[in-house]
């Protein structure tokens, strides 16, 4: 398989502040990739500088095979791009929105599968910019992309803003795109919505990649709480390797183990004979908290200074 | 209460405005306390003074411009020289202000989070007022104090004429605020009557010399002119100023009363379910097609209202020997009637130039609010989404000047070639302003909206420049001053060629810039 997307070490910064710093990302074609990350944490500045409207300071960008500042034209003709603050001109009406997309995009749009998601998404596209909610302005967004025949989507936050039945559509045509064998980038804080669509996932810290793989595979970096009921006492759980918040009350054992040293407890467990047993995988929401939350002051010292930038340009 | 939180929001837009405001006072007010030095370096004996005021009220494309002289002491020539400018400044910063904080955060969506506190339903209204106000008041303090030493009742009467004209703008755009859902369309009716109000004033003064047609009398840059300063104050004009505020400030309130927040008079009517653009041209045509069209009438009306007094620029003014004199020395009927028409002709240039500047920021507008992204996410180059905006900004400043052109010839009935000619030749200086700003844009996007600051510099040095003494090196930083004074004077293709070229080069530095550097939002 090639790939659809291919960073490697990517530094930008922004006067004083480092939007990224050193980082990677890959995308195989044909999978939807869960792009996620706290605020602030360069998602958007990536996605910028893989569509070239951004230049790096360094580092390697390939989109589709071609470096994304020198072919911008010609890659855009490939790739569909839903931003997750929509803008619209107040005096045009979405559906001259959708049209106007289509047709700089080269091509035009196929008027059925328009007209589908339209009618899907519940779109009224008569109405001027300025009268659309958030969630409609996005939905705007949302249908110029998937009636365009590309061959790599990159959605930026595309559901802010919409309600959970239109969250159904959106992941009903993410996923039509994947059958059609499209590519997906998807930046998204809704992790139900990474775990039902997404192959692989990449979670970006303060402009670096911290952790990227398979769902499966990243859940095998975290804890598994056990909750046991034994028959004796246990023995020696507390010097295994991996095993955290152990409490034991008697013949009750709750605890918290490295997914990967799961193999040595339940061997010491069942030496001392297991009469119930429940073991919860880690939640997808344990697995980001754990990379969110290390940080947070900084995180938040990296708001303040965005938030400061924005103030100096408006 | 309707007024709950009046006090916080003044607060909160005096400190968004904690640059604009003084610096807008500082300019105003200083250019006026400042001219009495200026003026007292060029006519500094009482008799030269008389004979300026003389010559100029006798001149009726001077007349035009600056309005009569009424009173021949410093302080007087000062209320005459930059009173008008001063005026129309404090108007322009006035309108800038309210709609800033009315229709700008309602448009926004902020006022909505403002509302949403313990704030009355008339607080934003007043709040923005209460900060034109501010604005106005240090005006009208600056020019009363830096004229004192020329007579305290003159200078404080200059100084109410000028900040109450200020007022009278900023309770207009209350009202405008109001009418439209948009800030831009609020803006641009509020600056089509300063408009207005100044081509009344011109045409009445350019007809009469004494300060009393009824046109000047329809508008308030008028009344601010005949509230004659140090040439025996007229109080009672001050009055009209204030029943006009009032008035004003009264409908602005009724109507923000009947209406929603966000909301307008005018319904938004539903669009096609199915778009025909399909170009960057096409885009960039439909945003800025209203704006050349209130454009082009405004410069088509200009051209035929100062058209129509052409005729009249040239009769002599009093039946004496000393205009008589003063009449020959400006070359007689022809010579009055082209250093009327070209006068007119560079007015409309200077003018022209600031529609091309906003033309061309308003690709800088597009790419600030974020819709440029995801345009420029398609198959579009920048350059050609930007030429889009370009061609409107060079070509509508041709058409609007050829209006104006058109206007002048048309109603005066003569020449219409060389007066058109004459407006066409002013293209090469508006179009360097606008390669000016598309070069800031292009290579320093944070500062394009200085080629704001250029365009007024370039409208106040071919205003009141020559009044201020000012080094020919100062007066030549304008593009405007290169050009050859037509009709009446031979076409110099000298500079015209040169202001073109630079122009061209300006574009290209720009361009360039802009293919290298990071999309802004």
């Amino acid at each position: 398989m090639t790939k659809a997307i291919s960073v490697a070490g990517l530094h930008k910064s922004f006067g004083r502040t480092h939007a990224l710093d050193g980082l990677d990302l890959t995308v195989e074609t044909g999978e939807v990739h869960g792009f996620l990350g706290p605020n602030g944490a360069g998602k958007s500045t990536t996605i910028r500088v893989l569509l070239g409207l951004l230049r790096p300071d360094s580092g390697a960008a390939a989109v589709l095979g071609r470096d994304p500042w020198q072919h911008a034209v010609e890659l855009h003709r490939r790739i569909a791009y839903v931003p997750g603050d929509v803008t619209l001109w107040r005096n045009l009406s979405g559906g001259e929105v959708i049209d106007l997309f289509g047709r700089l995009r080269g091509g035009g749009l196929d008027k059925a599968r328009r007209a589908e998601l339209i009618e899907r998404f519940e779109l009224d596209p008569t109405k001027k910019g300025r009268t659309y909610s958030k969630g409609n302005r996005q939905k705007v967004a949302l249908v110029a992309a998937f009636a365009s025949d590309v061959d790599l989507l990159v959605l930026d936050e595309p559901t802010s803003g919409l309600d959970p039945l239109m969250e159904e559509v959106f992941q009903s045509c993410v996923t039509e795109a994947r059958e059609r064998g499209r590519t997906v980038l998807l930046s998204s804080h809704l992790l139900s919505e990474v775990e039902t669509l997404c192959d692989r996932v990449s979670i970006v810290r303060r402009g670096r990649t911290v952790e990227s793989g398979s769902l499966a595979e990243l859940r095998h970096l975290t804890r598994t709480s056990v909750t046991a009921e034994l028959a004796s006492p246990p023995n020696g759980l507390a010097h295994l390797p991996g095993v955290h918040d152990l409490t034991v009350t008697g013949q009750r054992v709750r605890l918290q183990v490295d997914t990967d040293k799961l193999d040595a407890v339940l061997r010491s467990l069942t030496g001392s004979g297991v009469r119930s047993l429940t073991s919860t995988p880690p939640t997808l929401e344990e697995l980001f908290l754990r990379h969110y939350a290390d940080d947070q002051h900084a995180d938040d010292q990296h708001a303040d200074d965005q938030h400061a930038d924005e103030e100096v340009r408006s | 209460m309707t007024l709950t939180g009046t006090g916080t929001l003044a607060r909160l837009a005096l400190r968004r405005d904690r640059v604009m405001i003084p610096l807008w006072a500082l300019v105003t007010g200083g250019l006026v306390a400042s001219g009495a030095g200026s003026l007292e370096g060029l006519y500094g004996t009482a008799a030269e003074r008389a004979e300026i005021a003389a010559s100029m009220t006798a001149n009726s494309s001077m007349r035009s411009l600056y309005g009569p002289v009424f009173g021949d002491s410093l302080g007087g020539l000062v209320a005459w020289r930059f009173g008008t400018f001063a005026a129309v400044l404090a108007a322009v910063a006035s309108v800038m202000v309210v709609i800033r904080h009315t229709r700008d955060e309602e448009e926004t969506g902020r006022q909505e989070m403002l509302s949403a506190g313990a704030v009355g339903r008339r607080a934003p209204l007043t709040a923005a007022l209460l900060a034109a106000l501010a604005l106005d008041t240090a005006v009208a303090l600056i020019v009363t104090a830096g004229l004192a030493g020329q007579g305290a009742a003159g200078a404080l009467a200059l100084g109410l004429a000028v900040g109450g004209t200020g007022m009278v703008f900023a309770t207009l755009a209350a009202v405008t605020a109001q009418l439209t859902e948009s800030a831009r369309l609020a803006r641009g009716l509020a600056a089509a009557v300063l408009g207005l109000a100044f081509v009344l004033r011109a045409a009445g003064d350019a007809g009469t010399a004494s300060g009393d047609s009824v046109l000047t009398w329809l508008s308030p840059i008028g009344w601010a002119e005949n509230v004659r300063a140090f040439a025996g104050e007229r109080w009672w004009v001050l009055l009209l100023i204030l029943a006009a505020v009032l008035v004003q400030t009264a409908v602005a309130y009724a109507l923000t009363a009947r209406r929603d927040v966000g909301a307008s008079f005018f319904a938004t009517r539903p669009g096609p379910a199915e778009g025909r653009l399909a170009t960057a041209g096409a885009l960039a045509w439909r945003l800025q097609r209203g704006a050349l069209l209130g454009w082009s009438l405004g410069f088509l009306l200009g051209g035929l209202v100062f058209g129509g007094m052409v005729e009249g620029a040239a009769d002599i003014v009093g039946d004496n020997e000393q205009a008589r004199q003063i009449f020959e020395r400006m070359g007689g009927r022809s010579g009055l009637t082209n250093a009327f028409l070209a006068t007119m002709v560079s007015l409309f240039g200077m003018i022209a130039a600031l529609f091309a500047v906003a033309s061309v920021l308003r690709a800088h507008g597009e790419e600030t609010s974020g819709r440029a992204e995801p345009l420029l996410a398609n198959a579009l180059g920048r350059i050609r989404w930007a030429a889009g905006h370009l061609v409107i900004a060079f070509g509508g400043s041709a058409l609007i000047l050829a209006l104006a052109g058109l206007g002048l010839a048309l109603s005066y009935g003569h020449d219409l070639g060389p007066v058109l000619g004459a407006a066409l030749a002013q293209l090469p200086a508006v179009w360097t302003l606008a390669g000016l700003a598309v070069l800031l844009w292009g290579a320093v996007p944070k500062a394009a909206t200085a080629a704001w600051g250029a365009a007024g510099l370039c409208l106040a040095l071919g205003w009141i420049g020559p009044a201020l003494d000012l080094p020919q090196a100062a007066l030549d930083l304008s593009p405007f001053g290169h050009l050859p004074k037509l009709p009446g004077q031979d076409m110099a293709w000298g500079p015209v060629l040169a202001l073109t070229a630079l122009a061209a080069a300006l574009v290209a530095a720009g361009l360039a810039g802009l293919r290298r550097r990071d999309v802004q939002g």
